[in-house]
């Protein structure tokens, strides 16, 4: 074709990969003949998100590029052979392996380099940079012999790079210049807070220190000597002092550059020559340069739209900030220092929960020019937009950072204030006009609005607005807020309960294509599902209709560990245990190497046996006298026991007896979460009874009964239910209690968070169980009946039905075990390997 | 019997199929993992996801990229916006059967294979080296 066109991009970082998409996706597609220089080992990767690569995430992982995509389109990448030459006059560029290609037009995306200053000693052995995946390779391989790191340079990158080194264990330093933490973004007293709130996570912050010198340690490797005569010691020095453009390909060719770097552009990201185009870090607009991949990804749009003949223009862009720094909430937005003329403060501070706002207003206090948040980034979203939308403050421009008390709202606050224009997510480009209008057609809920306008998928600062936005937009349409258990069934778990028990429904199918909507189901419905047919009907949870709705942990009867491997927990009910069986435990777990440990539960847990192990060690298990324990399933757990009067000085009645007794009774009761229960032989409560779901205390007239007891995230003193209880009564309470909460709980709520939300609280509790008020009391006993008659040990049934045993395969096609599965030994116990052992030539 | 064919996005070598196991091995609407050994001496696990009884049959690779265990095949069958997923069992995050695309984490994308399914047998497809 004549009219084709030759487009060379040089660097294939996060800016040139956003090019490559937006020419390929665009009017030009047709005619390009695209090819990319990539000076680094692989094609681009998230550099946002680089940090994650300590904590897992791995190369792949990483990728920007969606496998196939350059291949499909044509374009040729040049992996690890950077552009070394420019020729203008010839119109090339000259690869470092020597080949020449001839461009039409050229893009210039090198970013930029991280500044190191040259200090004495600055290329000394373990001193680093964190830009590249091979740099935080080569910073984790140090690190494995090292104690002690320091960061130089407090800014935004210096402060992730000290969170990252403390997360790999070493005791960690941040050396900065300037008088205070993020002395870009944040003003005085917001980077006073935050460094309070970062040493208080164990950082040692060393402000206003200028290194003179790195040199040989007498205890660590390196000495750091600063002007002021204070010096420390460190194994690791990681250099996060800024970053400057890579324009010398630039330079070389005379592209116009600015004085202090930057390859000069254009509203059209045009350099001095109108061939060649600059974007990302390393272009200067304006006399700036834009340190943010959002301005980036801006730049590469513009430019991708110019070569195909349109005319968009970059406007620059806002360097609002919005991040979590150790867990610390810090913002910035626009003028954060309040340099404008005229520009007026107001501050709050609250010194006992960690919290500075500020906000910077014009003379009249009529815009907002700035904002700083620390301690809580929450109204970030808002504030932007008032300043992005050039928004009227309220007439009390304080109250925007001023607590709210009693739920009272802001005047003219919230989305709903916003204008159609107003830029929701800028990495992404979207505006609350774009989102309102994806919802009006269709996509109601958060997932479906950012699969199809992309909102809130790129830093994820924007996400809490882009909620706000379609909630906003679903209130408008007349949609409530929607209790609908998922987008599969238009109706509550309770609702769904009910289905299933009077129209007597079975399985989920039966139920999804009586009740749904649409067809299939999720991770949310089907162990939904499959909980409400287990209360209801007991059928085993392996069955062929039922197996592939479990959570994994039911499904495969264990519960699931971080490397794929299941844990084992017998029931041994009350925590009585005879010597015989706990040897032979012991022999079970000796014979397949597996780690043991004494649970929280009053039992014994086996971890680390491989899918294909499970059934053999049951069987072993069965064959010793063990019933499954149920620790995997939203199903009784434990009923915890202290030893009562049969030993015990103080005891007035038999807890243990009483603790065997109700474990056996409501083992196999599946409901909406799992189920804790306690029994203590006197007041002194040694079981805690009071912080389970059901805990029973010896009187000596009787039995109390508590409920709705928790431990756990949110601990929750159990009520006093019913005083001096003979065992019966207590017995047909507990029946009735607990099928109540199972037939009206919502999924995955607790008894007590059930109870919180129960209208009427204990008196309404306590006259449907005790005064039977709703005359339901019969019925909830025989559904507890039929429950504890259907009882059978899950591991029992599974090992001696050939057809569930198949479902403990590794592989369909394939009885070998998964050999990516490795175990190192520690304190005489196997655990999984970590990752950086199985990197270091463990079998991979 | 119809031959029903699944074919992942960006696969347009010629394509190897490699038998695997017939389709009444796979579970009812659920995963289950897969050795796939083209013969050169390389072996990577997958995982096989089948609708309910019918036909249609997926392929993805059974690393979850997020927790490094091979435990995709033991994530449970997902429908988001008429699109069959996957959960995986660890963190839950889902990834589509049909393109690998991780919903939470558009950055994320797991690779898919071409599934075959003839003579009630299921075969996978491997691009010819
Ligand atoms: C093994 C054990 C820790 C231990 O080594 O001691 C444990 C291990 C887990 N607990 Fe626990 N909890 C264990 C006792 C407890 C206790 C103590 C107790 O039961 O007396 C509590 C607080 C009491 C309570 O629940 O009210 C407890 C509160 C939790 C919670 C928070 C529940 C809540 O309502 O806030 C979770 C998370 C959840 O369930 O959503 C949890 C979840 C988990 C999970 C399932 C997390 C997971 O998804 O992997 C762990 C399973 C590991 C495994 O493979 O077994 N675990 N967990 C204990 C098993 C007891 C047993 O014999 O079955
Ligand atoms: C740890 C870290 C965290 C960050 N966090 C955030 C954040 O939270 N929010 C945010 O907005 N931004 C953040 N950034 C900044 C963001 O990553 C950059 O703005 C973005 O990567 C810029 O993209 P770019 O393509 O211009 O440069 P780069 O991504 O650096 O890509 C340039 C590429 O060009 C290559 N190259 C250079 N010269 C040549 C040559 N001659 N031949 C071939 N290839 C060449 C380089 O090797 C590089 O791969 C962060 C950066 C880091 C390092
Ligand atoms: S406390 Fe947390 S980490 Fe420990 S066992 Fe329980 S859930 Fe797991
Ligand atoms: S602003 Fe970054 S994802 Fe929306």
């Amino acid at each position: 074709m004549n009219d084709a066109i030759r487009v060379v991009v040089i660097g294939n970082g996060m800016v040139g990969h956003h090019f490559l998409e937006a020419l390929a996706t665009g009017p030009a597609a047709g005619r390009a003949q695209v090819t990319a220089f990539c000076e680094e080992p692989r094609v681009a990767y998230d550099r946002v998100h680089l940090t994650e690569f300590f904590s897992g995430r791995d190369a792949d992982a990483l990728s920007l590029v969606e496998s196939g995509f350059y291949e499909r389109h044509g374009i040729r990448v040049l992996i690890g052979d950077p552009a070394v030459a420019i020729d203008r006059d010839a119109r090339t560029v000259t690869a470092q392996s020597g080949t020449l290609v001839p461009y039409d037009k050229l893009v210039l995306a090198t970013g930029s380099y991280p500044f190191v200053p040259p200090i004495p000693g600055h290329d000394r052995e373990h001193c680093f940079v964190y830009r590249t995946i091979e740099d935080l390779e080569a910073i984790r391989a140090a690190a494995g012999s090292a104690e002690v790191g320091a960061v130089v340079g407090g800014g935004l990158l210096g402060l992730e790079a000290a969170k990252a080194l403390k997360d790999l264990g070493l005791q960690t330093h941040v050396v900065e210049f300037a008088p205070r933490l993020m002395a870009v973004q944040v003003d005085a007293g917001g980077g006073a807070l935050l460094r309070e709130q970062i040493e208080s996570l164990g950082v040692q912050v060393h402000t206003g220190k200028n290194t003179q010198a790195i040199e040989d340690g007498a205890s660590r490797r390196h000495r750091m000597r600063f002007a002021d005569g204070a010096e420390i010691e460190t194994d690791v020095v990681l250099f996060s002092a800024g970053i400057r453009p890579r324009d010398q390909l630039a330079r070389d060719c005379d592209l116009a550059v600015g004085e202090r770097g930057g390859i000069v552009i254009d509203d059209h990201c045009r350099t001095s020559d109108p061939d060649v185009y600059a974007i990302g870090e390393c272009a200067l607009w304006g006399g700036r340069i834009f340190g943010l991949v959002a301005p980036g990804y801006r730049m590469a749009a513009v430019a991708a739209d110019a070569i195909a003949g349109g005319g968009e223009a970059f406007t620059g862009a806002d360097m609002s900030t919005k991040l979590k720094l150790m867990g610390v909430d810090v913002a910035s937005i626009g003028d954060a220092q309040g340099t404008a003329p005229g520009a007026r403060e107001y501050v709050y501070v609250d010194g006992l929960h960690g919290l500075y706002k500020k906000i910077v207003v014009d003379a009249e206090g009529r815009k907002l020019l700035g904002a700083v948040l620390v301690g809580d980034a929450a109204d970030y979203g808002t504030l932007l937009q008032y300043r992005l939308n050039d928004m009227a403050l309220p007439e009390h421009p304080d109250a925007l950072i001023l607590p709210r008390r009693d739920g009272d709202d802001l005047p003219g606050l919230g989305v709903a204030a916003l204008p159609d224009s107003a830029q929701i997510c800028s990495c992404h480009n979207v505006s609350k006009g774009q989102l309102c209008a994806a919802v009006a057609e269709g996509a109601t809920t958060l997932g479906a609005l950012k699969e199809c306008t992309k909102a809130g998928t790129g830093c994820g600062g924007c996400a809490v607005l882009v909620g706000q936005v379609l909630n906003a937009e679903l209130e408008k349409l007349g949609l409530e807020v929607c209790t609908d258990i998922c987008e599969h069934f238009p109706h509550t778990r309770q609702e769904l309960y009910h289905l299933v028990r009077v129209n007597q429904i079975k399985s989920f199918h039966e139920l999804q294509t009586r009740h749904g909507r649409g067809n299939g189901g999720c991770d949310i419905c089907k162990p939904a599902v499959a909980s409400i047919l287990a209360s209801c009907w007991n059928e085993h949870v392996l069955d062929r209709r039922h197996a592939g709705l479990q959570d994994t942990n039911d499904r495969y009867l264990g519960n699931l560990q971080k490397n794929g491997t299941y844990s084992i927990v017998p029931r041994i009910a009350g925590g009585e245990i005879t010597p015989d069986k706990l040897i032979a435990l012991g022999e079970v777990a000796r014979r397949y190497d597996l780690y043991t440990k004494i649970t929280g539960g009053q039992r014994i847990d086996l971890f680390g046996a491989r899918v294909e192990q499970l059934p053999q060690i049951w069987e072993e298990l069965i064959a010793a006298g063990f019933e499954t324990g149920h620790a995997y399933g939203k199903a009784v757990r434990t009923v915890k026991s202290c030893v009562g009067n049969t030993w015990c000085r103080y005891g007035v009645d038999d807890s243990v007896g009483l603790a065997l007794e109700i474990e056996h009774r409501y083992k196999g009761l599946r409901s909406p979460h799992k189920l804790k229960f306690a029994v203590s032989g006197c007041t002194r409560e040694c079981a805690e009874a009071q912080s389970k779901d059901v805990g029973v205390i010896a009187t000596e007239h009787g039995w109390n009964l508590y409920v709705c007891g928790n431990g756990g995230m949110r601990p929750r003193h159990a009520d006093l239910f019913a005083t001096d209880l003979e065992r019966d009564t207590l017995i047909r309470y507990i029946d009735r209690f607990l099928m109540f909460y199972v037939r009206t709980a919502d999924r995955l709520q607790r008894t007590s968070t059930w109870f919180e939300s129960l209208d009427g609280g204990l008196d309404y509790l306590r006259a449907v169980v005790i005064d039977d008020s709703l005359g339901i009391g019969a019925q909830l006993e025989e559904e507890m009946a039929a429950v504890i008659g259907s009882y059978q040990c899950e591991w029992k049934t599974a090992v001696s039905d050939p057809e569930k045993r198949k479902l403990f395969r590794p592989f369909v096609n394939s009885d070998r075990p998964d050999e990516q599965v490795v175990f190192v030994r520690e304190r005489e116990q196997i655990r999984p390997a970590r990752e950086e052992e199985l990197e270091e030539g463990l079998p991979a | 019997m119809t031959a029903s064919t699944v074919q992942s996005a960006g696969v347009d070598a010629a394509l190897r199929w490699l038998d695997i196991c017939g389709l009444d091995d796979l579970p009812y609407d659920a995963g289950v993992a897969a050795l796939l050994e083209p013969g050169d001496g390389s072996t990577r696990q997958i995982a096989l996801f089948r609708i309910e009884d019918s036909e249609q049959v997926y392929a993805i690779a059974n690393r979850d990229p997020f927790s490094h265990a091979n435990v995709l095949g033991r994530g449970i069958l997902c429908w988001t916006q008429g699109q069959p997923a996957v959960a995986s069992p660890v963190l839950k995050q889902h990834f589509l059967l049909s393109d690998g695309r991780c919903i939470e984490d558009e950055s994320v994308r797991i690779q898919v294979f071409p599934v075959r399914v003839h003579d009630g047998r299921v075969a996978v497809g491997v691009a010819e080296s």
